[in-house]
Order: structure tokens, then C-alpha cells, then sequence
């Protein structure tokens, strides 16, 4: 690309002016022909597979990273939260060991998550917290996806207060006196209401038709990401200063900080039918796993595995408790977790 | 007609210009005085009118179902754009098999001999230092994920961008027709398109490099246009007197006198690649920017840093390499170059044979240096010990909600207080002084269109905290140039600092701020700051350094003090500058102000969040055109006139 491009125009000035050059544009051995020489290939090739072999359907094409220099892989979706990251970590560490199989993992929020699954960009999602349009779409009308059982976690959406608050006030728990305390949970961002603190927008969360239905006294502040929630938490614990949040369990940091549930109205069956009227707590929801159709049926290994793998909330708090407290990469904490419950994993290798 | 009205305004005495000035106001006075009371009546004055707004969320739901009902079906999916994501596939596939395959002495090897060849030995060696950094941390796979990516992005953006540009630098029309859209691209935050991308292809590698490819041609654009369009009027005149045709002229004249620029392009289009990498794993592009992206979900800075750290490395290297290349263009080549690049190739060769024949082309597993816990030890410590209750001064948590009760409410609530027409005015007045009347119209026209979709409050919130950003932004920032342009020392040791910060890719920081500053709108307009300060400092710098030593001197002997040098020669002097300056911070600080709806910022970015995270078209992508607006606006009001119209010249 360095070469000398001055003394090479002057040449080709002179040149024009001589002889037989004069009618063509003269042509270099090296250096600028070289890019646009690549360029000519590099159309050339999209225009022959245009042209070429006709239907292309980008909904089967796997990621270029996937199973490089022969080996066998399988794409784990993780979603951000760290329990969804302890699954992904043993069945990664039991596919490598156990099975023989690369794992690749992606990070996706979780309905593009569903979209990258019945593409076949990801084979499985682990831990799934209930998406009944995406179910009806991809599972039951276009049959990309196949329920893949039960994680054998419950997973349950709450407020929260800390327990070291909850203690001292104990009628704080039901929501009935959250007005009460509205001005003990104010800060800066919530003005001069209380702060309900949310996390990531892809979460399911009711809260802001819960705070208006309910009459209260509150300003819903959504944090934008877990992390965001998390490091706030932990601030606020770390001065045993009151906050009320979104959460939910199973969750490894109310390990750390322990959290008190407040009562909402009773959930019933198809009170929160209608996202603007919402006035209940949010269900107890077995979480699901979900495979590729296509993976489910020919995965081999992989699949059946996949399709065992179940395991309870303690576990997978163990797990999640030593990647995001004790900072294990998440290969370590399965490592360790597998060394120790051997009995509960044999059962889930085909 | 922009060149027209900035030359005639260039060279017109300043009691004309200050008269150019009065005339512009009072012609929006009066149309004010015309249109306000009308409007204000029709409709109704406060926020923006509810009768104006469309609701577009019905067909943009349609559109979004349309699009996932059809995708593996359509002619369009099949034979088009399905075939743009296969060759994304195939050719990033190809690229990353062929880095496996070299293995990482040869990796390491064939980088630095080529730095060695186009930039010189110590650039060599920090490459090739750089490289093994990255396999130390522990991130060579990943390392290589990313390269992949990015040599393929960076060839197409520089493929498209190169076509664009040489569309628009042959031929007026294309010009005219390009600029505003490549105006636009310019300031346009990349998280503000990212969803219409996956939307059609997918999460995935194809969808983060198209991301990447509509994020990094246009300054390759940009700059062939301007290096075709820049050429020696007298070299061409004496090359078309020869008697040559218009290709001939084009090929052997006019492209190499505008290498310089095209390198330059180059330079600009590897640097916003990259700095794409990590906003692109949002959307599945794997790599470094993923490894950013999972560790922050568990709160670990430190291994964030792990994965940030060969992204900063690899822009550092590729930008030097390319800029000591440029500057070595003009040169004789030494005499034996072309043996010396057969030695450096067969070299390079060998150390990937070597490396296969040993059976080591994976990085070796315990030659890995973790950096992860005493980095997240000092992160614990500073926020532990400067998050509140610090003697005198206070904590951070103190000061960002000070900040947020003083300024930001404040300004947000002003702001949404205002009636809309009033915002309008303000606008095109601004734009008008600063610019044309076109100027004015595209900024109003802009504005118009945030309340047309609906998302007026937000938009008002979002521009609130990018006002209060900018302006410490420019306190510091040029205080720090100031600091930087007379003292050589202040900036040798500013440089690698602002390198750092310039490309290190914004999702790192964004949980120390949250540790420091709480969840809020404060982090966001912290982060934003820490962004956007190098690039302010460094315009500054810059421009004060170019002042014309002649007129410093004249200062200096009539007896001007350093102070009144500053206040009376340099800061006139490198008034230009100082605009760019304020333009640049201000499209930087939008761009990470939005990134804040990741910490609690709210607004606007919260809703392309939202709208990422939950596949909803309607609301992200109304959030997302409303960022461009909002880009679009305060781009024209902070752009003086002279910097497009010589552009376009």
C-alpha cells in the first residue's frame, strides 16, 4: 500500500505524454490496483450468489463462530440475569466434559431471544419466564420452537424491601402503609414521591399500572439494567438506607442483602388479564426451558441432555452465589458445583 | 448558496454581520408575531399539542409482525437480503478459520511485521506487545472473534463508503443529494438503529456488521469526496491538457492526489468500527464486546476490563499504524522495500509454520494473567470510601443528587414548561445566527417532527441532560486544552490518557459511575462527560496550538500578558475551533446520553432499551428516530456555516 505514489504519478504523467501509454490508462503491478482489484472480486462473489443458487434463507444460517475447526457445537442463549447464567454454566461445563461438545453462549435480552431460537441461532434457552405471545407465535403456529420441560426453579416477581427495614417497621410488608413511608423512600430521582425501583425494561413488570391502580404514593425509576439495579442495592445496603424494588427469586444477591417480600392484592388467575388494570401481585411461575424444533429433534447428545436438564432453586443460587459473590468465572462455579452433586447430575446424561 | 452567504459573511466588516444578525431576529420576530398567536389559539400552548401528534405504533406493530411472518418466505428475505447475510457469514467465517489457522505466534508475527514495513520498528513492537497483551488477559479467541468482525466491516464500510464518495465527488448531484444524509449519519447514535437492523436480520453476526457498515462508511464517504473534490486545480488542469480521458484522469490523477484523504478515511472508519464493537453485542456480534456486555450483567468491572482492554489495544495499534502509514505516504520508498516486505512476509510465514508444526496454535491455557480481582478491589475501595459521608466536599452519591435536585430538575423541568412554539423559535433563531436560513429550517423542521411522534416530554428530559453534559463538558474541556496547548509537558502526559478514554467502549464505565453516582440521570451525564472531554480537550488543543505564531508574537511585543495572549489572540484566533469543539462534544454526549438509559437515565434511551429488549418496534423506533431529530438539531444549531460551506468547496 506505501509504495511511492508520487513518483509513481509522475511517471505516468511523463508517460502520458510519450507513447503508447497514452490511450490506456496504464496499469500498476502493485499497490493501488490492489483494493479495487479485491473490491471487483469481492462484488463479483455477492453477484454470483445473488444470481447464483438461488433462495438463500437467512433464517437457517448459523453463526460464523459456530463449531470451528470440526468440532460439534451447540449455542446457549444466557440471559443477563446470573441464575440464567449458572444453567448455561453447568450444561456448558457437562456438554464439554461429559459430551464431547463445544458450547457457544450469546447474550440476549429475552424476546429477541425467542427470535434468535426459531432461527436457529441459538439452540436452547435455559430458563424462560413465561412469554405467552412469543409461545403462541413460534411454538404453536410457525413450530420453530419445542418446550423443552421444566427447569424445576419457581420464579416469583415481587417488591422487596430489606429485612434490616422491614424489622424495624414491620408493617411495611403489607402494601396498605407503603403510602406511609413514601417519604423514607424518596431520593433525588424520584422527586417528591416515594422510589420504586425497577430493573431492565426486559423484564415483565406491572409496576407503573400497580402504583397508579393502587393509589400510591410512589414514582416507578427503572434502573435500565440489572446491573444498574444491583449496584444500587448494594449501595443503598451497604448504608442501611430503606429502598423499596422490583425483584425477584430465586436471585443470588438476596443472599447478601437479605429482602423482605411486600404483600400485594392476591394474585388470581387472569387478574392481569389487562396490562393497564393490573391491581395483584405477579404469579409463582414454573420456568420453562425452550429448544430449536429442528436441534430438539436432531441434537443427538446435546439435545436429550438439554431436555433433562433439571435441577431446584438452591442449586442453581449456589451456582449463581459464586459467580456473582465470590467472582468464580462461571467455568469454576460449575466446575465446583459438578465435583460435588454428582448423583444429581448423572441423571441428566443420555 | 451556503458558500455564498459564508463568504459574503467572511468577508464583511463586524458592524454588517452584527447588523445580518439584528435583520435575521427581527424576521423571526415578525413571523412569530404572526404565526404564534394563530397557533396558540388553533392549538393549544404548554407541551406539544395532543392534535398534532401521529400515533404510528399500529403499523409499526404490523410492519414488525409483517417482517417475522415473512422473513423465511419473501422473495425479498430470499433472494436478497438473506444472500447479504449469507456472504456476511461466509466471509467473517473465513476470515476467523484463517486467523485459527496462522495460530497466535503467527497472528502476532504477521501484525507486527506489516506495522513494521508500513509505520516502523517501534510500532512493530507495540503491536506485537499489544497482541500478546490480549492473549495474556485471557481474551484471544474473543480477540480473534472481534478481528474477524471488524476485518470485514471495515472492508465493507471502506467498499461502500469509497463508492459513495466517489459518486459524490464526480458528480454535483450526488453531492447534493448525499451530503444531508451523510450530515445525518454523522451524528446519528448508533444504539438509535440497531433495532430496525435486527428486526430484519436477526440477532446475530449479520446484523451487527451491517450495524457496523451503516455506522462506519460515511466518513470514508465524507472523505473521498472531499480528497477528490480537494485535488490541485493546476495538476489537473496540466493532466487534461495531456489529452487524457476522464477515467484517465481520475485514475492517475485525481484518486492518488486524494490518497491522503482516503488513508485518513481509512484511519476514521477501523476507529468507529470498532468503537461499534461493543454497542453491536448488544445484538449478538459476539467477540470482545460480549464478553463486556456479560460481565457487567454480573456487576464485574474487572473482567469487563479484561475484555475492554484489548479493544482500546487493537484501536490504539490499527490507528497508529494507519496514521504513521499516511504520514509516511509522501515519501521515497527506501530503495530494497520490496525485498525488505518479502523478508518481513517470509518471516511472518515461518513463525506460523513453526507455531502449527509445534502444535501450539491455541493460546496456551496458564499463560493467562487475571487483572480482574484487583481491578474490582480498587473499584470496591473508591466506591466505598467516596460514595458519601467524605469530610468537606461530600461524597458522590451527595454531589449527583445535588446535581440532579439543582441542575437536572431544573432544566428538565424549564424545558417541558416551555410552550412548544417557544422551543421552536428558540431553535431556528439559534440555528439561524449560527448558520442559513436552511440551517434553521432542517433544526425547526427537526424539533417539529420529536412532537409529531409523540415522544415531545421525552425528547425535552433527554435534551435536558445533554445540555447540563455539554456544559461541564466544555469547562473542563477547555480548561484542560487550554492547560494542554501551552504546556508540552500537561500534554505529553494528557495523550495516553486521552487515547484510553477516547476508545474505550462506553459500557465499561457505565457501572462505576452507577457504584459512584447511584442510578439516575447523574451517571448518565456522567458517563457522557468522561466521553466526551478527550475529544473536546483534544479540538481545543489543537486549535490553540494553530494559531499563527506571528500574531502570538506581535502580542507578546507589545507587551500582552500570558492571560491577555489567551483571552485576546489565541481564543479569537481559534474561534473555529473552539465550534468544532462544542459540535463534537455535544453529538458525543447525545450519543451517550442515550447509552444512560442502560443506568437509570431515563427518556429517551430508555425507550430504545426498552424497545431493543422487548422486540417492540413501536416504541424503539419512534425513541430512535426522535434521537436522530434531536442529533440533527443540535447539530445544526452548534454548526457554524464556514466549516460546511469549505466542506463542500
Amino acid at each position: 500500500m506505501r509504495m511511492s505514489r508520487v513518483s509513481r504519478v509522475s511517471r505516468m504523467l511523463r508517460a502520458g505524454t510519450t507513447g503508447p501509454h497514452r490511450t490506456r490508462p496504464p496499469r500498476t503491478r502493485t499497490g493501488r490496483t490492489r483494493p479495487k482489484r479485491a473490491a471487483a472480486g469481492a462484488g463479483a462473489l455477492l453477484l454470483l450468489t445473488l444470481t447464483g443458487c438461488g433462495a438463500a434463507d437467512m433464517t437457517k444460517q448459523a453463526s460464523p463462530f459456530a463449531n470451528a475447526q470440526g468440532a460439534r457445537t451447540v449455542t446457549l442463549s444466557v440471559q443477563s440475569w446470573v441464575g440464567a447464567q449458572a444453567n448455561v454454566a453447568v450444561a456448558q461445563y457437562l456438554l464439554e466434559h461429559e459430551l464431547g461438545y463445544r458450547v457457544d453462549t450469546v447474550q440476549v435480552d429475552e424476546v429477541p431471544a425467542w427470535d434468535a431460537l426459531s432461527q436457529g441461532r441459538v439452540d436452547a434457552i435455559l430458563e424462560d419466564w413465561g412469554h405467552p405471545d412469543q409461545e403462541q407465535r413460534y411454538v404453536e403456529d410457525k413450530k420453530t420452537i419445542a418446550r423443552g420441560g421444566d427447569l424445576g426453579v419457581t420464579g416469583h416477581i415481587g417488591w422487596f424491601v430489606p429485612t434490616y427495614f422491614a424489622e424495624q417497621h414491620p408493617d411495611v410488608t403489607d402494601w396498605k402503609n407503603l403510602n406511609k413511608y413514601a417519604d423514607q423512600f424518596r431520593t433525588p430521582e424520584s422527586g417528591g414521591k416515594g422510589q420504586l425501583l425497577d430493573g431492565s425494561p426486559s423484564y415483565v413488570t406491572n409496576d407503573k399500572a400497580l402504583v397508579k391502580n393502587l393509589k400510591l404514593d410512589y414514582k416507578v425509576v427503572f434502573a435500565g439494567s440489572e446491573a444498574a439495579q444491583i449496584t444500587q442495592i448494594k449501595q443503598f445496603a451497604k448504608q442501611k438506607k430503606p429502598f423499596l424494588t422490583y425483584w425477584y427469586t430465586p436471585q443470588w444477591l438476596t443472599e447478601q442483602v437479605p429482602m423482605t417480600e411486600v404483600k400485594l392484592p392476591p394474585y388470581k388467575e387472569g387478574c392481569d388479564a389487562d396490562p393497564a388494570k393490573v391491581a395483584c401481585a405477579y404469579p409463582h411461575t414454573p420456568l420453562q426451558k425452550y429448544l430449536n424444533a429442528d436441534f430438539a429433534e436432531k441434537g443427538g447428545k446435546a439435545a436429550d441432555f438439554l431436555k433433562k436438564f433439571k435441577w431446584t432453586t438452591e442449586d442453581q443460587n449456589e451456582v449463581a452465589l459464586m459467580i456473582a459473590d465470590q467472582k468464580l468465572t462461571p467455568r469454576q462455579a460449575a466446575k465446583k458445583w459438578v465435583d460435588s452433586h454428582e448423583s444429581t447430575w448423572r441423571s441428566w446424561l443420555p | 448558496m451556503a458558500t455564498i452567504t459564508a463568504t459574503a459573511q467572511k468577508s464583511s466588516p463586524p458592524g454588517i454581520l452584527a447588523g445580518a444578525a439584528v435583520r435575521k431576529l427581527l424576521v423571526l420576530a415578525l413571523l412569530a408575531a404572526v404565526l404564534v398567536p394563530f397557533a396558540v389559539t388553533r392549538w393549544s400552548s404548554g407541551a406539544w399539542p395532543e392534535a398534532l401528534t401521529v400515533d404510528v405504533s399500529g403499523p409499526l406493530a404490523d410492519v414488525s409482525d409483517w417482517i417475522i411472518d415473512n422473513r423465511d418466505s419473501h422473495p425479498l428475505f430470499l433472494y436478497f437480503l438473506g444472500h447479504v447475510s449469507n456472504v456476511v457469514v461466509i466471509a467473517v467465517r473465513a476470515v476467523y478459520l484463517a486467523l485459527l489457522a496462522v495460530g497466535w505466534a503467527g497472528v502476532t508475527a504477521v501484525a507486527a511485521l506489516v506495522a513494521w514495513r508500513v509505520a516502523g520498528v517501534r510500532l512493530a513492537l507495540g503491536t506485537a506487545v499489544a497482541f500478546l497483551v490480549c492473549g495474556l488477559l485471557g481474551m484471544w479467541v474473543p480477540t480473534m472473534q472481534t478481528l474477524a468482525l471488524m476485518v470485514v466491516a471495515v472492508a465493507a464500510s471502506v467498499l461502500v463508503g469509497a463508492l459513495l464518495g466517489l459518486a459524490a465527488g464526480l458528480s454535483d448531484r450526488m453531492e447534493r443529494l448525499l451530503r444531508p444524509v451523510l450530515d445525518t449519519m454523522q451524528v446519528l447514535p448508533a444504539f438509535a438503529y440497531l433495532l430496525p437492523v435486527v428486526l430484519v436480520f436477526g440477532i446475530g453476526v449479520p446484523a451487527a456488521v451491517l450495524a457496523t457498515v451503516i455506522y462506519a462508511a460515511p466518513p470514508m464517504a465524507r472523505l473521498t469526496s472531499l480528497g477528490l473534490r480537494g485535488a490541485d486545480k493546476e495538476v489537473l488542469e496540466a493532466v487534461e491538457s495531456l489529452g487524457s480521458t476522464a477515467r484517465q484522469r481520475l485514475l492517475t490523477a485525481r484518486i492518488p492526489l486524494a490518497r491522503k484523504e482516503l488513508l485518513l478515511g481509512i484511519n476514521q472508519t477501523i476507529m468507529m468500527a470498532l468503537s461499534m464493537a461493543v454497542i453491536a453485542s448488544v445484538i449478538g456480534a459476539g467477540g470482545l464486546g460480549d464478553r463486556v456486555y456479560q460481565a457487567l450483567a454480573s456487576v464485574d468491572v474487572g473482567a469487563a476490563l479484561a475484555a475492554g482492554v484489548p479493544i482500546v489495544l487493537l484501536a490504539v495499534v490499527l490507528d497508529r499504524v494507519t496514521g504513521a502509514a499516511g504520514a509516511r505516504l509522501g515519501q521515497a520508498p527506501a530503495p530494497n522495500s520490496r525485498a525488505l516486505w518479502s523478508a518481513a512476509l517470509a518471516a511472518a510465514a515461518v513463525v506460523a509454520v513453526a507455531g502449527r508444526l509445534a502444535g501450539r496454535l491455541e493460546w496456551p491455557v496458564n499463560w493467562v494473567v487475571g487483572i480482574a480481582d484487583p481491578v474490582n478491589r480498587a473499584v470496591d475501595w473508591m466506591t466505598a470510601h467516596l460514595y458519601t459521608g467524605v469530610p468537606v466536599v461530600g461524597g458522590t452519591a451527595d454531589w449527583a443528587g445535588r446535581f440532579t435536585t439543582w441542575v437536572l430538575d431544573p432544566l428538565r423541568d424549564g424545558l417541558q414548561w416551555l410552550p412548544w412554539w417557544s422551543v421552536l423559535l428558540t431553535v431556528a433563531a439559534l440555528a439561524w445566527l449560527i448558520g442559513t436560513w436552511r440551517t434553521a429550517l432542517t433544526a425547526v423542521l427537526a424539533m417539529a417532527a420529536i412532537g409529531v411522534l409523540g415522544v415531545w416530554d421525552q425528547s425535552l428530559d433527554t435534551l435536558s441532560q445533554v445540555l447540563a453534559a455539554v456544559a461541564v463538558t466544555l469547562v473542563i474541556g477547555f480548561a484542560t486544552g487550554i492547560a494542554a496547548a501551552r504546556s508540552d509537558r500537561v500534554e505529553r502526559l494528557l495523550r495516553p490518557v486521552l487515547d484510553v478514554f477516547q476508545t474505550m467502549p462506553q459500557f465499561v464505565y457505565l457501572i462505576p459511575v452507577v457504584a459512584l453516582f447511584g442510578v439516575g440521570r447523574a451517571p448518565a451525564v456522567a458517563a457522557a462527560i468522561v466521553y466526551a472531554l478527550p475529544a473536546v480537550v483534544r479540538i481545543t488543543a489543537q486549535g490553540l496550538r494553530r494559531v499563527d505564531p506571528a500574531a502570538l508574537e506581535s502580542a507578546r511585543s507589545l507587551g500582552a500578558t500570558s492571560a491577555q495572549q489567551l483571552r485576546q489572540v489565541q481564543l479569537p484566533l481559534a474561534r473555529r475551533a473552539l465550534l468544532l469543539a462544542v459540535n463534537q462534544g455535544v453529538v458525543l454526549v447525545l450519543a451517550v446520553v442515550i447509552i444512560g438509559g442502560l443506568v437509570g437515565g431515563g427518556a429517551l434511551g430508555y425507550d430504545v432499551v426498552f424497545g431493543l429488549a422487548q422486540g417492540d418496534l413501536a416504541t424503539g423506533l419512534v425513541a430512535g428516530a426522535a434521537i436522530v431529530c434531536l442529533g440533527l438539531m443540535l447539530d445544526r444549531v452548534t454548526q457554524p456555516t464556514e466549516r460546511r460551506a469549505k466542506k463542500g468547496a
